[in-house]
C-alpha cells in the first residue's frame, strides 16, 4: 500500500537518475517488507474501520434482524452515561499512579542495574521474572494475597479485620490492582531507562565529580536531562499500555458487585457480553480515540526532545 | 572516596536484596500456595504446614488443563515462528536498503505498538465468526503476530544494523557463492538477534489473555491464561485456589527457565529496540 503513495513522491525529491539497480533495490524493499505491512494493516487498520462502521449501526446479536442505520447516536448514548465517565476516571487514577510510582522505582532499578558493584546478573535475571511472568498469573497472585476469602495472608499480616479485595472496599481494589500494575511493569519501565542511562557519557561524572558536584547533585544535573528522551519514550509507552489494563482489574477486581471497572472492561463487557455490536464499537472506538490523543499529546508536547532522540541515535 | 569500601559493599548488598525480595516474593507466594492441601490452602500461613503436590496432580488430571497446555505451547511457537519471519524480511530491507517509504512503515509499526488491543477484539468476534476463526488456533495466531511484529521489527533491525555486511561480499570474492555467503557468514551472526527476538514474542504470545479470552470459547483453542480465569471450583462455594496456583506454576517455568538462561539476550533485545531507532 505505501508503494502507491511513494512512487509518485519519489521522483519528484530525487530527480531523474534512478538506476536499474536503485529499482531493483526498491522492488526487492518492498516485496520484503509487503507481508508484514499487510498483516498489519489487515489485522489493526481494517477491523478499527469496521468498528467505526458497527459503531454507526443499532446491531444487537441478540436481535439479529433489527441492524439499522442510527447515525451518531450510539457514540451519544456511550457520552451520556455516567458509567463511562466513572471507567474513564478509573482508568486515569490507575494510569497516572501507577505511572509515577513506576517512573520512580523504575529509574532507581535503572541505577542498580547500571551501577551495582556486584551482582549485576542476578538482579537483572530477578527482574525480568515480573516482566516475562503471564499478567493473569501475576494478578492471581496479588489477589490470592490480598484477599480474606481465600485466606491471603496480607489482611491477616496488616491486622485488616474486613476483606480488602471485597466490593465494598473500593480504595483497597484500587491499591491491589495498582500494586499488582507496579510489580509487573516497573521492570520494563527499568530497562526503557537503564538504555538511556548507558547512553550518559561516564567522563562527564568524572569531570563534575572532580569540580566537587555530590552524587545527588551529578543525578539531577547531568544524569536526568540527559536521559529526559529515554524518560519520555518510557512514560508515553507505560502510560498507553497502563491506560488499556483489562487483565489484572478482570482477575482481582471483578464480578457483578465490582466496583473498579475501566475502559477496556466496559467494551469488553458491552461487546462479549452484552453482544451489542453497536454500542460496544462505540466504546472501542472511543478507547482508541483516547489512546490516540494521550500519544498525539506526548508527541506534541514533547515533540522537539524525542525528534532529539532520533537526531542523535 | 570518602565512603569507606565496607559501606559501599553493604549499601549494594542491600539494594540487590531489595530488589531480589521486590521481583520475587509474588512468585514465592503462589508457588507456596500450589503446595498446600485443599485442607490448609486458606490458612493464610505463607510457608505449608503440609507440604503436597495434590494440586499439581489434579490439573494434570483435567483436560481443561492438559488441552490449554497444549494450544498456548502451540499456539505461541507457530505465532513466533510467523512473526520471526515476516518481521527479519522487513528488518533486512529497513536495515540495509534504501528504498522510499522506510520511515512510513517504521511510523505505522510504531502506531500499532501503542494500539488498544480491546478496540479490535469486537470486530475481530464478529469477522472470526464469519470467517469460521473463532475458537480455531489461527484465530490467535494472527492477532499473536499482527501484535508482535512491531516489536520483532525495531529489535530486528537494530540488530541486522551491527552486522559487518562487508563480510558477505569478501566472501564471494574469496569464491564462494551468494547462497555459500549467506549460510555460512551472514546467518550466524543474525541468528543471535533473531533468537532475542523470538524470545520477546513467544513471551508476549504465552502472556496474552486479551485476545484468548475473546475469540476463544472451547477446549479446542483456550490457551492457559484463559483456562484458569475461567477454573472452575469443586462446588459452587469453593475456590479452586489450589488448582489456579498450580497451573500458574506451569505457566511460570517457562519464563524462569528463558529468563534465565537468556537474560542478557533479553535485556539486550528490549534495550536495542528502545533506543536505537
Amino acid at each position: 500500500m505505501s508503494t502507491v503513495a511513494e512512487t509518485t513522491a519519489a521522483p519528484a525529491r530525487k530527480t531523474p537518475k534512478v538506476t536499474d539497480r536503485t529499482k531493483a533495490e526498491r522492488k526487492l524493499a518492498w516485496w520484503l517488507c509487503a507481508p508484514a505491512v499487510i498483516v498489519m494493516l489487515a489485522v489493526t487498520a481494517y477491523p478499527i474501520l469496521y468498528s467505526f462502521y458497527l459503531s454507526l449501526l443499532r446491531a444487537d446479536l441478540r436481535f439479529p434482524n433489527d441492524r439499522s442505520w442510527v447515525g451518531l447516536s450510539n457514540y451519544g448514548t456511550v457520552l451520556s452515561s455516567s458509567l463511562w465517565w466513572s471507567d474513564v476516571w478509573h482508568t486515569t487514577l490507575i494510569t497516572v499512579v501507577s505511572v509515577a510510582i513506576e517512573l520512580v522505582l523504575g529509574m532507581a532499578l535503572a541505577l542498580v542495574m547500571h551501577r551495582a558493584l556486584f551482582g549485576r546478573g542476578l538482579i537483572r535475571t530477578s527482574a525480568l521474572i515480573p516482566y516475562g511472568i503471564v499478567t493473569v498469573v501475576a494478578a492471581f497472585a496479588w489477589r490470592f494475597a490480598w484477599s480474606a476469602a481465600v485466606g491471603g495472608f496480607v489482611p491477616k499480616a496488616l491486622g485488616m479485620d474486613f476483606d480488602p479485595l471485597d466490593p465494598t472496599h473500593p480504595f483497597w481494589n484500587y491499591v491491589v490492582v495498582i500494586l499488582t500494575e507496579v510489580w509487573k511493569t516497573t521492570p520494563f519501565m527499568a530497562l526503557l531507562l537503564l538504555a538511556g542511562l548507558t547512553l550518559v557519557p561516564e567522563e562527564l561524572h568524572e569531570a563534575a565529580r572532580v569540580d566537587g558536584a555530590s552524587a545527588w547533585q551529578r543525578f539531577w544535573r547531568i544524569t536526568i536531562p540527559l536521559m529526559k528522551p529515554a524518560i519520555l519514550v518510557a512514560l508515553l509507552f507505560r502510560t498507553l499500555d497502563a491506560f488499556r489494563i483489562f487483565d489484572s482489574v478482570f482477575i482481582i477486581s471483578n464480578g457483578p458487585n465490582a466496583k473498579l471497572e475501566t475502559v477496556s472492561i466496559l467494551g469488553y463487557n458491552v461487546l462479549l457480553n452484552r453482544l451489542n455490536l453497536g454500542l460496544g464499537s462505540a466504546v472501542s472506538v472511543l478507547i482508541f480515540v483516547l489512546v490516540a490523543l494521550i500519544a498525539f499529546l506526548f508527541v506534541k508536547g514533547f515533540g522537539t526532545s524525542l525528534a532529539q532522540q532520533r537526531g542523535e541515535t | 572516596m570518602s565512603e569507606s569500601r565496607g559501606a559501599r559493599i553493604a549499601g549494594w548488598g542491600s539494594a540487590n536484596f531489595l530488589v531480589i525480595v521486590f521481583a520475587l516474593f509474588p512468585v514465592f507466594w503462589i508457588a507456596m500456595l500450589s503446595f498446600k492441601t485443599p485442607a490448609t490452602i486458606a490458612d493464610g500461613r505463607l510457608i505449608p504446614s503440609d507440604w503436597s503436590t495434590e494440586n499439581y496432580s489434579q490439573i494434570f488430571k483435567q483436560s481443561v488443563f492438559t488441552d490449554a497446555l497444549r494450544n498456548s505451547i502451540g499456539i505461541a511457537l507457530i505465532s513466533t515462528l510467523i512473526a520471526v519471519i515476516l518481521a527479519s524480511m522487513a528488518a533486512y530491507a529497513i536495515a540495509r536498503l534504501d528504498f522510499p517509504g522506510k520511515t512510513l512503515i517504521l511510523t505505522m509499526a510504531l502506531a500499532i505498538a501503542m494500539f488498544p488491543p480491546i478496540s479490535i477484539v469486537g470486530p475481530l468476534f464478529n469477522m472470526w465468526r464469519n470467517l469460521g476463526l473463532f475458537d480455531t488456533w489461527p484465530g490467535l495466531i494472527i492477532p499473536y503476530m499482527t501484535f508482535t511484529l512491531p516489536l520483532a521489527i525495531y529489535t530486528l533491525s537494530a540488530f541486522f544494523r551491527e552486522i559487518p555486511w562487508e563480510l558477505e561480499q569478501a566472501a564471494q570474492i574469496d569464491g564462494a557463492t551468494p547462497w555459500q555467503a549467506f549460510t555460512k557468514v551472514i546467518a550466524p551472526l543474525a541468528a543471535p538477534g533473531v533468537f532475542t527476538t523470538a524470545i520477546l514474542v513467544f513471551i508476549f504470545a504465552w502472556n496474552d489473555f486479551v485476545f484468548a479470552f475473546a475469540l476463544t470459547s472451547t477446549k479446542a483453542a483456550q490457551t492457559v491464561p484463559a483456562a484458569i480465569a475461567l477454573f472452575p471450583g469443586a462446588s459452587q462455594f469453593s475456590q479452586p485456589t489450589g488448582s489456579i496456583a498450580a497451573a500458574a506454576m506451569v505457566v511460570t517455568v517457562p519464563i524462569i527457565v528463558m529468563v534465565l538462561f537468556f537474560q542478557r539476550r533479553i535485556v539486550a533485545g528490549l534495550t536495542a529496540g528502545a533506543v536505537k531507532e
